[in-house]
């Protein structure tokens, strides 16, 4: 029998987050292989349908739109996978009883969402390399933007998640983020393909000014320099917001 | 540690869930030592979850405070952490996962280095006699061995204090009673809060035994203690319905639940005698020696008639 109790003098953070990317990618790809195609071809399915219908014209949008839907679907996806453990197994109710903090919690899941998502990004970092023409600088702000939506997503999933009661409920947010996100908003084509009254809608979504930084890098719009920094700022500030939304308003032990 | 803060402490604790008008938890108070098994009895929504959450930091008291050996599991929510493990009620082992990735994961996140979370996973395992299954998915798992899979977490865990919440609820009485074996292997080694609503659970496994009903603590004690609450021992158990007009007794209690069904609690040779005249009138019933089910209809039924 497992005798040795006592305190662990250090506990390793390391391995908390290990713990995350383990349940919710690692094992589920290893003993679940058939998830690895799913999570290939949600965000590459809608660049192949841009590439399409504007005859190969579109492919460095439509890729610049994957790499953003693969980031934002990544953090967006912790809502479902942490609901569905939370509700279906328990295991928030187990982690919140355990030496785990919820920032390590959330940052571990996020992590093990960007695992997940490894195949798709995988993808597409080849594409990238035939299709987008980037510079040094170009590429580092690719990254900045994707790191931010990235942040964005898992802020707004982690939070809904720790609402949600049930699946119908996890699906209903889902549907709704996925709506305002990545449907709407012109992720993947330029914004100047939306007719002006409907453009200004386009700018309630984060995921706007992120296609719209992502497509000045790759030289495919050329904003102005008040622009640039008026959407990093606008996409920093939202980023920010949502994360104290999330320590705030986030219900990871109840009241 | 210090034998005297070696204890599980609850002072005035209350519940009440947003705007309800009902208290899930009423000025619950006790203080008992952190050792062996504690079960605790009662309805379905007595307020026995509610009480394994708040201790086990889940859930916020509305007021009152709770110790955890000398710990206040609201100020010191983190020190208890580190102290505790929970299988919270209807947890189960995600099916997609193996019993080792199920134990593995839940010592990682308790922050164990991998290769000493691997050596306690596969020493827990083999002794829940789960050895062969290592590597099976839990989906192909039986009930019996998915609820093994889940108390081997907080087994192989370093965890003083374990709260199991209906552990064995679902299973089979033959599978039940396997089971109890592997709580007893827990409750040798730390200090185990157990709910149940099977009295015949308590009687096997408790060394301290509580009884709750609609939010209040109605009793706590041993099952010598408890069973000394009642002075008859024998009780008749009347089934038909509606209850007919007892005999009059010479000696004994008889007592009427809420929702009308009656007990008779009485002296052997009384409850022969009762059960005679019950027979002759044609009333189905049954008799036995006081059990912790009587107590606590007992106990309940007293407390709900003040």
């Amino acid at each position: 029998m497992t005798s040795d109790r006592g305190l662990i003098r250090k506990r390793s953070l390391f391995s908390q987050i290990l713990a995350a990317v383990l349940v919710n990618s690692v094992y589920e790809m290893s003993n679940f292989p058939i998830v690895l195609i799913n999570t290939v071809l949600s965000p590459l399915s809608f660049l192949v349908v841009i590439v399409f219908v504007s005859h190969g014209s579109l492919i460095g949008e439509a890729v610049l739109g994957g790499f953003i839907m693969s980031m934002f679907s990544a953090g967006v996806g912790l809502q479902g996978d942490l609901s569905h453990l939370k509700n279906d197994f328990k295991l928030q109710d187990m982690v919140v009883s355990s030496p785990t903090s919820w920032q390590t919690f959330m940052f571990g899941m996020a992590i093990s969402e960007i695992v997940y998502a490894f195949p798709a990004l995988i993808v597409l970092v080849i594409l990238a390399h035939y299709y987008l023409q980037l510079s040094a600088l170009g590429a580092l702000s690719l990254v900045g933007v994707l790191l931010l939506m990235f942040l964005t997503s898992v802020a707004i999933g982690f939070t809904l998640s720790t609402f949600s009661t049930d699946i119908v409920q996890s699906f209903a947010f889902s549907r709704l983020i996925s709506t305002l996100f990545s449907t709407i908003p012109p992720v993947y084509y330029p914004i100047t393909y939306i007719p002006l009254p409907y453009r200004y809608l386009a700018y309630l979504s984060p995921t706007t000014y992120a296609a719209e930084l992502a497509q000045n890098a790759a030289g495919y719009v050329a904003l102005t320099v008040t622009t640039i920094a008026v959407d990093w700022v606008i996409l920093i500030a939202v980023t920010a917001a949502l994360f104290l939304v999330a320590r705030g308003k986030s219900r990871w032990r109840e009241i | 540690m210090n034998e005297s803060i070696r204890q599980l402490t609850c002072d005035n604790l209350t519940k009440i869930y947003g705007n309800s008008k009902t208290k899930a938890l009423d000025s619950v108070s006790f203080s008992l030592p952190s050792r062996g098994i504690f079960v605790l009895i009662g309805r379905n929504g007595s307020g026995k979850t509610t009480l394994v959450r708040i201790l086990a930091t889940e859930l916020e008291p509305t007021s009152g405070s709770a110790k955890i050996n000398g710990l206040d599991v609201v100020r010191e929510a983190r020190k208890v952490r580190e102290r505790i493990a929970i299988v919270p009620q209807e947890a189960r082992p995600i099916p997609w996962m193996t019993p080792t990735q199920t134990v593995l994961s839940y010592l990682l996140w308790r922050g164990f280095r991998y290769s000493e979370a691997k050596r306690r996973t596969l020493a827990t395992l083999e002794t829940l006699g789960l050895g062969r299954s290592l590597n099976a998915l839990n989906r192909s798992l039986s009930g019996g061995m998915k609820r093994k899979v889940m108390v081997a977490t907080v087994l192989s865990s370093e965890a003083e204090v374990v709260f199991m919440d209906e552990p064995t609820t679902g299973l089979d009485p033959i599978s039940r009673r396997e089971f109890w074996e592997t709580l007893r292997e827990i409750g040798r080694d730390r200090f185990t809060f157990l709910t149940t609503h099977y009295l015949e659970e308590a009687e096997q496994l408790a060394d301290q035994i509580g009884m709750l009903d609609h939010g209040h603590l109605i009793r706590i004690g041993t099952l010598e203690q408890l069973q000394k609450s009642v002075t008859h021992n024998y009780s008749i158990k009347i089934l038909s319905k509606p209850a007919p007009t007892i005999p009059k007794l010479e000696k004994g209690e008889i007592v009427t639940a809420m929702d009308g069904s009656v007990r008779v609690l009485t002296a052997e040779e009384e409850a022969f005698r009762i059960s005679r005249e019950l027979t002759k009138a044609g009333y189905k019933f049954t008799i036995n020696p006081v059990s912790l089910d009587d107590i606590f209809f007992y106990l309940a039924s007293r407390k709900s008639g003040e």
